[in-house]
This record gives structure tokens, C-alpha cells and sequence, in this order.
């Protein structure tokens, strides 16, 4: 008998006849809300993140002095600065820019999913700087309305400030082994 | 003893960590006299707490979101033959090998076997409940493999030669004076003038492993949540050690209790609410991680899961104790709990620690091997307020009370109160004997195991019989 037999069998033994219990879904489900952009903005500042409102993404890249920059493979090139020091290597990189496929505003949380303007998870782990690019339409109000947009199928980093770690006196503290700085681009409107 | 096949079984003794070296009540005996220990949990419980009932006061559907999670869990586990198959065949389609592990010994020899297979000798390693259950550690240790812990408390317990003590938080019971003096000890090509900032604890971590990231071509990982439905699996975790060994190595392997299933994609908007507003207090944990498979050109192309029973089966045996499965490691009971701030997590001997340790390992191990654990609280409910799926620990904890074997003078005793009761002049007669007795504070032997922590409460002047019959 394989094992995979042996747990299924034992399995099957601890259940009986047990009966399969209804899910009870009562909490607030996808597109139940509008999302706002202000609360995206608390949140991403309140995990430490910095945001620019701005349409001018090249010039905000420029402002941030960002050193060796490594790009995904199908970015707008009108993002980049002129003039930027770009490297292929992302273990030579200092910063990273990329778009993204959804941002949750109640939570303060984007998500990456690889596309061609995002890359591969690499590339925005390993820089100590990550700029990222959020379009108001990519903009969603809750947790169920990200997964209902994103495809698991691909794969997907959920980012939610710079890196950081509550393993020292349960407090949350900014910085261990991810982008230690994490700015984040608003399009749509320079508020700035 | 014979062991029919197919039939549940609970985790074998000699591997892993579920069993400690002396019962709960000597371990925490030891652990009340250590005055700093226990300032450092009550400061860092004190701190959860608030972080995380102000984040879970933001959501206006938080309990139906763990009535959802709740019932959700219940729905898998009684589907769990149907949903793993599912999950093997994803796994499969995406690249993926699945291997199935009865107990620790085969999950260790599994990995080991993995490991050795491919060439190298060293693996990096994402924080997971699973693996230190089963003691892998020590059985790639034993083959010639270093296994590096990157998550920043696994490494200071890694380093300071020390046994985790909370879920999720390994190291709670050091303080930033301790885990700087263990990084000055123990760190290679540590800044001697470290300071004990936070931040800079971090900073030293960052560049201590940054080489070992870099260099090392295999990782092994937990899980947080699988997804039947796609073969997706998930792991949340908040430095980015995660990110690193999920895509830089050529090799990942993850090891992850059967009961780790979610039935659907969707599934996961409801735990990833729940699990990092009742863990670490934050409305989103910084990093998450979820592949499927391989991904051509993006991260390891090499991926095996390692689906562990190791006991699993025998808590899903027990009608009433089964719910034990639904816990999502989020670890919101040591935090609420009064036994687990004073003891500490090492008390509890299993490397499940706090009210939910005290209601799985008995479960897992046989409860004749974790006896005192049912006993290791004082019922008064916190830990199912505060559990994000609703398992009722306090029911489990006294119905496992009622599977621990009992001692043959408690059993005779309460036998002699059961004829007395029943017998009123008996009874009449026992109570003047017990008025008698007034100032005694302590039971005679065997009972006095009863009243070394109680005082025996004093009986009235006049029995309430006396009294009704002078009326």
C-alpha cells in the first residue's frame, strides 16, 4: 500500500459517515464597495510606504535618485528617466521599477502577478529601493475584490509596505531582507 | 500492539518535537521563577493585543468573517479525500511533484532523499510549524545538510542554541538587549558596536544572510494555504526571507499538513483578512508569496510539495476534538491566554505552544503522552474569543480531560461521593464529620494533590439541612 493510499484510507476511516456543513459567506463580499483613493493613501503611508501623486512617473524616478536601476521587460519606457543608469543584473541592481496588477485600499496592499511590465518576483526583491506604479484603475476597495481580479495561476507577490518584522518585542519594525524603501507612484491627477 | 492498515494513527515517538521532557506543571514551575522571562511576554503579548484588537475594530464584518472561516474549514475537512486528490492533480499539472507522508520519519526521508538528489548540502529554510513538528532539522543535520533558518526569530533561536517558545513570534520570550548580546556572540562578521535598536537588529540580519540567499540553490518551506481548485499555494510571511527562498533557489520543497486545504481560490479573500489582523496585528502582513507549480523563467523550476499526516488523521478521528484542524497558526490564543504570559511557550513541551498546543499536541501524540497538557488552563474562554476560526478550545480542553487516564485514588474517591449522595443519612453523617474537619486546609494522601495549589474552602457552622430542619 503507498502512503498516498494509507493517509487517504485513514482518512476516509477518521470521517465516517461526517456530514459536509454549508459555508456561511455573511461578510462583505467584491464589489459591494467604491474604492477610495484617500484610504489607500493612510494606508500605504501608515505602513511606511511613500506616495507621489503625480502623472509625471520619469520625473518622480529622477527625484529619487535611484541609482542602478533594473527595469521588467515591458515597462512604458516613458517612465524612465533620461539619462537613468539601467542594469540587467538584479543582484548589481540599487533600485527597481515596475507597474503592478492590483492595489486593495482598506488594506494598503499591492499586488504584482509577473506581467511583462511587472517581471519576474526577483526583480523587485532583491534592490533596496522599489517603485512601484498604480493606475486609478488598478485601484480596488477590499481583499474579495483583488481576488476576484487576480489570476492564481500566475505568480503573485502581495506587497504591503517595505519589508519589515514584528519579531522583536512583537513591534513592527521597518527593514530586514526585502526593499527597505518602497515608493509608490498614484496616477491620475498630480495632487502633489 | 498490532496497527491496521487505513487506520488514523497518531505521530510515532522518537522524531520530531512534539513530546517535552517533563509534564506541564514541573516545565512551568521552572519557568515562574525566571523574572525576565516573564516581563519580556507580558510587554510583547500587552503590545499584540492592543495592535490587533485595534486593526480587527476596523472591520465591520469581523465576525462573519470567522463564521465564514469557521464553517469553511469544517466544509474541508469532511471533504478532505475529494479536495486532496484535487490538489495532487493541480500541483501535477502546474510541474509539480507531490509526495505523501504518513509520519515524521517519512517526511524526513523524503526531504533528505530531495535534498541529497540534488548535489547540494545546504538548504535555506522559510519559518513552518510542519517542519519543526516533525524535527527535519535534525534528520538533514544527521544526513550532512545545514539547514539555515532565515526568519529573524528563527535565527535568533538558531543561534542562541535555544527551543522556539510562541507560533509565530519563536523568540518572544528575548528581549532587544538578549537577541543583541546572542547576535555579538554568535553572528559571523558582526558590527561590534551593534546597538540593541530594533532596526539595527534587523540591519545586522539583513547582511548576515544576504551571501547565504544568494548562494544557496535549495529551500524548504511551509505553507499557509493550499488551493485545491488551482494547486495555488500560499505563504505569508512579513521580512522578505519568504520572498527570497520561494524564487531564488533552483529547488523548493514544501512540506504541509494535510489540513492546510482551502477548497477555493476565492476562499482565501476570507483567511487573508483573518489571519494577519488576529497574528501580528497588521492589516496586511508585508510580504505574501503564491505559486502554482512552475513558472517557466520565474523562480525555482523545480518544485516538490510533501502532503504530512503525522497524527493529522487521529485528531480527525475524534468527532469533537477534530476542530483542532481548522487553526491557521495565527497564534491569537497565546497571546489572550493567562497560563501561556506567566509559563511561556517552552512549558508546554510541543512545538505548539498556548491553549491551541494544549488542545492538538495530546491529540496528535495520543493523549497518554501529552497528559498534563488538557489540564494546562484555567477554561476561562479567552482563547476562543480570540481564535479568527472559532475553534472552541475550552470544550476540547475538557473533553480531552475526560480521555486522560486517572489515578485509581481519584476514581475510588469520587466513587465513595457518588454512594454517599445517594445513601441521606450517609450523607447527613458526612457533613458533621466535615464540619468537624473545619480548620484542616490540606487533603490527606492521595488526595492532597488536590489542595497543593487550593485551599480546601471551609465548611459552614451549621449545615443548610440542620438549618431547614429547626424551621
Amino acid at each position: 500500500m503507498s502512503s498516498r493510499e494509507l493517509i487517504l484510507g485513514r482518512i476516509k476511516a477518521a470521517l465516517g459517515d461526517t456530514a459536509v456543513p454549508e459555508v456561511t459567506r455573511d461578510y462583505r463580499p467584491a464589489a459591494g464597495q467604491e474604492p477610495d483613493i484617500e484610504l489607500l493613501i493612510d494606508r500605504l503611508v501608515d505602513y511606511k510606504a511613500v506616495v507621489h501623486r503625480s502623472d509625471d512617473v520619469a520625473g518622480v524616478v529622477a527625484s529619487l535618485n535611484p541609482g542602478r536601476l533594473v527595469l521588467p521587460p515591458g515597462l512604458d519606457p516613458s517612465w524612465v528617466p533620461s539619462g537613468a543608469t539601467i542594469v540587467d543584473d538584479e543582484y548589481q541592481a540599487e533600485a527597481v521599477l515596475t507597474a503592478s496588477t492590483v492595489a486593495i485600499a482598506e488594506t494598503g496592499t499591492i499586488v504584482l502577478d509577473g506581467s511583462p511590465d511587472q517581471g519576474r518576483r526577483r526583480i523587485s526583491l532583491l534592490p533596496d529601493l522599489h517603485i512601484c506604479v498604480v493606475r486609478p484603475d488598478q485601484i480596488v476597495a477590499s481583499v474579495p475584490d483583488a481576488i476576484a481580479r487576480l489570476d492564481p495561476r500566475r505568480p503573485l507577490t502581495w506587497i504591503s509596505g517595505p519589508s519589515a518584522t514584528s519579531d522583536i518585542e512583537l513591534n513592527r519594525v521597518e527593514g530586514v531582507h526585502g526593499p527597505r524603501n518602497l515608493h509608490v507612484v498614484l496616477l491620475g491627477g498630480s495632487v502633489e | 500492539m498490532t496497527t491496521f492498515l487505513g487506520m488514523p494513527t497518531t505521530a510515532p515517538r522518537g522524531v520530531g518535537n512534539l513530546r517535552g521532557d517533563e509534564p506541564f506543571p514541573a516545565a512551568a514551575h521552572k519557568a515562574l521563577q525566571d523574572g525576565q522571562l516573564r516581563r519580556n511576554l507580558g510587554h510583547a503579548t500587552t503590545t499584540i493585543r492592543r495592535k490587533s484588537g485595534a486593526v480587527i475594530g476596523e472591520l465591520p464584518d469581523w465576525q462573519e468573517l470567522r463564521e465564514a472561516g469557521s464553517t469553511l474549514k469544517a466544509n474541508t475537512m469532511a471533504r478532505l479525500p475529494e479536495l486532496l486528490d484535487q490538489l495532487e492533480a493541480n500541483v501535477t499539472a502546474a510541474g509539480g511533484v507531490v509526495h505523501w507522508a504518513a509520519d515524521a520519519n517519512e517526511a524526513n526521508e523524503i526531504v533528505t532523499d530531495l535534498v541529497k538528489a540534488t548535489g547540494h548540502d545546504r538548504v535555506i529554510k522559510v519559518k513552518s510549524m510542519a517542519t519543526q513538528e516533525i524535527g527535519l532539522n535534525e534528520a538533514l543535520e544527521a544526513a550532512g545538510i545545514a539547514a539555515v533558518e532565515t526568519d529573524l526569530a528563527e535565527l535568533i533561536v538558531q543561534l542562541g542554541n535555544d527551543k522556539p517558545s510562541h507560533i509565530l513570534v519563536p523568540a518572544i520570550h528575548r528581549n532587544r538587549a538578549e537577541i543583541r548580546e546572542i547576535f555579538l556572540r554568535e553572528m559571523p562578521g558582526v558590527d561590534p558596536a551593534l546597538t540593541d535598536e530594533p532596526a539595527e537588529l534587523a540591519g545586522a540580519a539583513r547582511r548576515y544572510l544576504r551571501e547565504t540567499f544568494l548562494s544557496t540553490k535549495v529551500a524548504v518551506s511551509g505553507a499557509n494555504f493550499a488551493i485545491a481548485e488551482t494547486g495555488t499555494l500560499a505563504v505569508l510571511e512579513s521580512e522578505g526571507n519568504g520572498r527570497m527562498c520561494l524564487t531564488l533557489p533552483e529547488t523548493l520543497i514544501t512540506v504541509m499538513g494535510i489540513e492546510k486545504l482551502v477548497p477555493t481560490w476565492r476562499d482565501l479573500e476570507v483567511f487573508l483578512q483573518l489571519l494577519p489582523r488576529a497574528s501580528t496585528g497588521e492589516r496586511m502582513n508585508p510580504y505574501t508569496s503564491m505559486w502554482t507549480g512552475v513558472t517557466p523563467g520565474d523562480g525555482p523550476q523545480n518544485f516538490h510539495l510533501v502532503l504530512l499526516d503525522n497524527g493529522r488523521t487521529a485528531v480527525l478521528a475524534d468527532e469533537v476534538g477534530r476542530q483542532a484542524l481548522h487553526c491557521i497558526r495565527c497564534s491569537a490564543c497565546l497571546n489572550v491566554c493567562p497560563v501561556y504570559e506567566r509559563t511561556g511557550g517552552h512549558a508546554y513541551g510541543s512545538v505548539y505552544p498556548g491553549p491551541i498546543g494544549a488542545i492538538l499536541s495530546p491529540q496528535l501524540t495520543g493523549v497518554e503522552d501529552n497528559a498534563s497538557l488538557p489540564y494546562a488552563s484555567s477554561l476561562c474562554g479567552a482563547c476562543f474569543d480570540a481564535c479568527p476560526v472559532k475553534i472552541d478550545i475550552p470544550s476540547i480542553l475538557v473533553h480531552l480531560r475526560n480521555e486522560v487516564p486517572h489515578p485509581r485514588a481519584e476514581k475510588a474517591a469520587f466513587g465513595a461521593v457518588a454512594y454517599t449522595m445517594d445513601h441521606p443519612a450517609l450523607y447527613t453523617r458526612a457533613q458533621h464529620a466535615a464540619k468537624l474537619s473545619r480548620h484542616a486546609k490540606k487533603l490527606p494522601p492521595p488526595l492532597n494533590g488536590w489542595t497543593a495549589s487550593r485551599d480546601l474552602p471551609e465548611p459552614p457552622a451549621e449545615t443548610f439541612r440542620d438549618w431547614w430542619a429547626k424551621r
